[in-house]
């Protein structure tokens, strides 16, 4: 790992161990985060970009387990850690926005309640200067009137507004690292560009890392320093956002950015993956998206391994697209 | 807010002089009243006097307008059996009933939310197993029947507990109560278990429903990622969210307890309104049927009403909708 | 394309799938058969009674209030004891059974023909009658049952046919609030919108169509009724109000036993107790697993 960075993760597992069999959700992730760096996290549902998220949280429930790799955040182990340290951890280093505000804000409590609770569970402050704090955040995040604001109720809000609430809950205790969860997939496409936008603004400000987990490839070619591209719980390809975008390695990578509506002339069929997303219940050895790739052959049967292409670039595929761009 | 409690309570009239209506009507038909105010060797004359003394000689409505007429002065006539006007002595009854009714309810929120809450956040732990399967038992058997089977265990068999009456009461601003002395706490115990069963084993389900629900919400989920202590979880974001329904099913189990009461006191012979109405039913003593009935009817009216509003007080989200 | 159905074996249509599931449950299978057990001994049980306890000549009172398994002047065992007629309590309860169990499924049938018609109709007609009959609906189920019944009998006088009216007016109201409910969520769906652009007739598409689909949740509705009732009369039965001593349900002999328990001569409430519990809950254990098995809502 680099000496400067914020998190680095090496071979991270996390497996779901259901009636059916035991399901690979997260299977050997590894990427690292410099402070203020914006990293994009892409895939389809169920490809484990949210279990990798909740499992940097520590917030895997049964039966989903943690089973194998390292996670360091500030250059501290996390699995060494005993529940309480992180949950000390957990809304003050490392904060968290999800992707309904509606579903996440408590219905039936005040903002303020929910803000205040927010510090005073990290740090023993009196309830005036931490509503103060709450204040300046939501001022922070381009909330007007926040002190009226803050006796308000989560449905008072409208949905911009409630992910901005969210968003400034998230930067209450200055975090180094904060992972969104699809916080803007509810919200319409020009109060998504607002909000991403503020968010880059904010993070490079104060020198918090970001994790944006998304489904949508185009909201991350704006925002994102970096990118990880999942399958089938494993990173298929990760680097530079530039480099990824302009000269995909993976098949996949390929499919998926050949199939974003902006990439196709008017008038022209958009392009589409064949096949389905395999279930990840019994997925055996291989490459998960062999049956869908025009580059397969026998080869692929073996699982490829992570291959380091160039610092921070890897990809996993026997046959990558070298050098040719998307 | 008020225009909402002025809509409910003009609706509230008009259901009170419906079911007053019905009430009249249906205890009319109840077997002829003459043959229980005249003496069997009275003559015409003095059987035609009685008749005319009453209004009995009268049209239907128009019996009916003194009824409601007499109704609106406190009057609902006057007991056959005790000679004493009909009201006067369900009012004598009621602190009894309401004791049991407070106590029985008591003991349900004490004990129904916190077992509703653990067998809510552990739903497969034997012990949550033990609670669920006591609690469907409570649900389904019939009232009386655990009553009987708690006579018999405790008071006949084991000697432990008394089975019948108040006990020694203690006069509260010149009303009556068992519960500040000990023998009138042991004559509670079996009577309030009796009560309670039901409504215990209901709010058991709905708060472990409820918790479940919550549990696997987001927001918990979202509280959890802001690094809150378990405790405020708990206590904030999961019970204040289950709160909600089961103070309005523990308001309208209020009224259901008051009806209740007819099973309980009868077995426990707790000298409650419960116990009031099947005597009179027993010996057709009218007035105090219909002064019960109506007495009832407003009182659930009045219970559904305090419900609604201490629903909406609680849902933030009712709040606004009545603000519009 | 009937021929086309019958073609799909049992176990692979909604009825045998449904079947199958509720197999894998043993207690539900156990409540089943209790019932079963407990239909049985109802139906036959001026065949299965040891003796009449209604033929007075029979009675013998010098047998009067004998402890279980007593032998009566006659020789005979009075397995479950006798009560103050020196009635043989077996006997008493068969009969009750037979009493209570009549009461509850007439009523709960009659119920549930009425509420479920005028449900649907609700839901297909709208407008005011639903309206009104919605509101009529809400105000039953906000007062108690045992409430209303009480108020009934009181106002009706004692007896089988009366009781069960009393039950089918207390019941009839969740029946219909349920049907007009899954009436309505059905009449919604696609395959109801297809049989109306078939131009079928609505009696047609309520009785082929609607009334298959709503049937699962008034099944599950109807069998825990049948405990309701049974359980509501036992309980008016015991306050005095519900049968009168002609028609001795399970009710009305735990409440005539009731005097003796005091008394520590508890069989004679007792054992009637103890059927009565069963037979509760066992129609109870078998309610809560329709409902799992038939309740699509909860269908993955």
């Amino acid at each position: 790992m680099s000496a400067g960075s914020n998190l680095s993760v090496e071979g991270l597992r996390t497996h779901f161990f259901t009636k059916a069999g035991v399901v690979k959700a997260v299977d050997d992730v590894s990427f690292s985060l410099a402070p203020g760096e914006v990293m994009g996290l892409v895939g389809e549902s169920g490809s484990g970009k949210s279990v990798t998220g909740f499992s940097l949280l520590g917030l895997v429930d049964a039966p989903g387990k943690v089973v194998g790799g390292r996670i360091l955040f500030k250059g501290q182990d996390l699995a060494a850690m005993s529940d309480e340290q992180r949950r000390r951890m957990r809304g003050s280093r490392m904060a968290a926005i999800f992707q309904d505000p509606l579903m996440t804000l408590n219905p039936v409590l005040r903002i303020e309640t929910q803000m205040v609770e927010t510090i005073l569970a990290h740090q023993a402050l009196p309830r005036a200067e931490a509503r103060k704090r709450s204040i300046a955040a939501l001022e922070r995040v381009g909330i007007p009137a926040a002190e009226e604001r803050l006796s308000a109720y989560p449905h008072q809000f409208s949905g911009g507004m409630r992910q901005r609430v969210c968003i400034a809950i998230a930067l209450l205790n200055d975090p180094d690292l904060i992972i969104a969860d699809e916080p803007t997939t509810a919200l319409d496409v020009t109060i998504q560009a607002q909000i991403l936008h503020e968010m880059r603004a904010l993070c490079a400000g104060s020198g918090t890392s970001l994790i944006w987990i998304t489904h949508d490839l185009s909201v991350v070619a704006g925002l994102a320093d970096k990118i990880c591209v999942m399958y089938a719980g494993r990173i298929v390809e990760r680097g530079d956002v530039d480099e990824v975008l302009d000269r995909p390695l993976h098949p996949y990578t390929r499919g998926l950015i050949a199939s974003l509506p902006s990439r196709s002339e008017r008038g022209q069929a958009l392009y589409q993956i064949p096949g389905m997303t395999p279930s990840l219940l019994g997925l055996g050895e291989g490459c998960a998206f062999r049956d869908r790739c025009p580059r397969a052959d026998a080869s692929c049967l073996d699982s490829p391994p992570e291959r380091v292409v160039s610092e921070g670039r890897t990809c996993r595929c026997f046959h990558p697209h070298e050098g040719e761009p998307s | 807010m008020a225009v909402f409690i002025l809509r409910r309570l003009s609706q509230s009239v008009v259901l009170v002089l419906v079911m007053s209506m019905l009430v009249f009507l249906g205890v009319f038909a109840i077997g002829d009243p003459i043959n229980t105010l005249v003496a069997p060797d009275a003559t015409e004359e003095e059987r035609q006097a009685i008749v005319v003394h009453f209004g009995l000689d009268k049209p239907l409505y128009e019996q009916y307008g003194r009824f409601l007429g007499n109704a609106l002065r406190g009057d609902l006539g006057r007991s056959f059996k005790f000679n004493e006007p009909a009201l006067a002595l369900i009012a004598q009854r009621v602190p009894a009933t309401l004791e049991l009714a407070f106590a029985s309810l008591l003991l349900t929120v004490v004990l129904g939310i916190p077992l509703g809450l653990y067998a809510g956040f552990r739903p497969n732990a034997r012990s949550s197993r033990l609670i669920m399967g006591v609690s469907a038992f409570g649900f389904s058997v019939p009232a009386f029947w655990l009553g009987l089977m708690m006579v018999m265990l405790f008071s006949v068999f084991l000697g432990w507990l008394p089975a019948s009456g108040r006990g020694t009461t203690v006069a509260i601003l010149g009303i009556p109560v068992s519960f500040l002395t000990w023998d009138g706490l042991k004559h509670m115990i079996l009577p309030v278990i009796n009560l309670a069963a039901f409504k215990l084993s209901l709010i058991i389900r709905l708060t472990r429903a409820g918790t479940q629900e919550v549990v696997m919400s987001d927001y918990v989920k979202y509280a959890k990622a802001k690094g809150l202590r378990n405790g405020r979880i708990v206590l904030v974001h999961v019970l204040k969210n289950t709160l909600i329904p089961i103070t309005t099913v523990l308001g309208l189990e209020f009224g259901r307890t008051i009806a209740f009461a007819v099973v309980t006191e009868t077995i426990f012979a707790w000298p409650g309104m419960g116990k009031l109405i099947i005597d009179s039913i027993s010996v057709l003593d009218r007035p105090v049927i219909v002064a019960y009935l109506m007495l009832i009817v407003v009182m659930f009216i009045v219970i559904n009403l305090v419900v609604d509003i201490i629903y909406s007080t609680l849902d933030p989200r009712m709040r606004l909708e009545d603000q519009r | 394309m009937s021929d086309i159905a019958l073609r799909v074996p049992f176990r692979d249509r909604p009825l045998g799938r449904s079947l199958a599931e509720y197999r894998e449950s043993p207690g539900a299978v156990a409540a089943f058969v209790v019932t079963l057990l407990v239909l049985l001994a109802a139906l036959f049980a001026s065949q299965l009674s040891p003796q009449d306890p209604y033929d007075l000549s029979k009675l013998d009172l010098m047998d009067g209030t004998l402890p279980p398994m007593s032998k009566s002047l006659a020789g005979a065992t009075y397995a479950l004891g006798t009560d103050e007629q020196g009635r043989d309590m077996l006997s008493a309860i068969l009969y009750g059974l037979r009493i209570s169990l009549t009461v509850g499924v007439v009523s709960t049938v009659i119920a549930f023909a009425l509420g479920s018609s005028l449900g649907i109709y609700a839901a297909y007609r709208g407008g005011r009658f639903d309206s009104f009959l919605m509101r009529v609906v809400d105000l039953q189920l906000s007062f108690p049952a045992l409430l209303i019944a009480l108020v009934l009998l009181v106002v009706l006088g004692q007896g089988m046919g009366k009781i069960t009216l009393a039950l089918v007016i207390v019941h009839w109201a969740y029946f219909a609030r349920a049907a007009r409910g899954s009436a309505l969520a059905e009449r919604g769906k696609e395959y109801i919108e297809a049989a109306r652009a078939l131009r079928l007739s609505d009696v047609r598409i309520v009785f082929r169509h609607l009334l298959p689909n709503v049937m699962p949740s008034l099944i599950v509705i109807a069998t825990t009724m049948v405990a309701r009732a049974i359980s509501t009369e036992a309980t008016l039965s015991f306050l005095g109000i519900g049968l009168p001593i002609t028609e001795p349900s399970l009710g009305l002999l735990i409440s005539n036993g009731f005097r003796y328990l005091l008394s520590g001569k508890y069989w004679i409430s007792f054992y009637p107790g103890i059927a009565l519990v069963i037979a509760i809950i066992a129609i109870n254990i078998m309610g809560d697993r329709l409902r799992d098995v038939l309740n699509p809502r909860l269908k993955k």
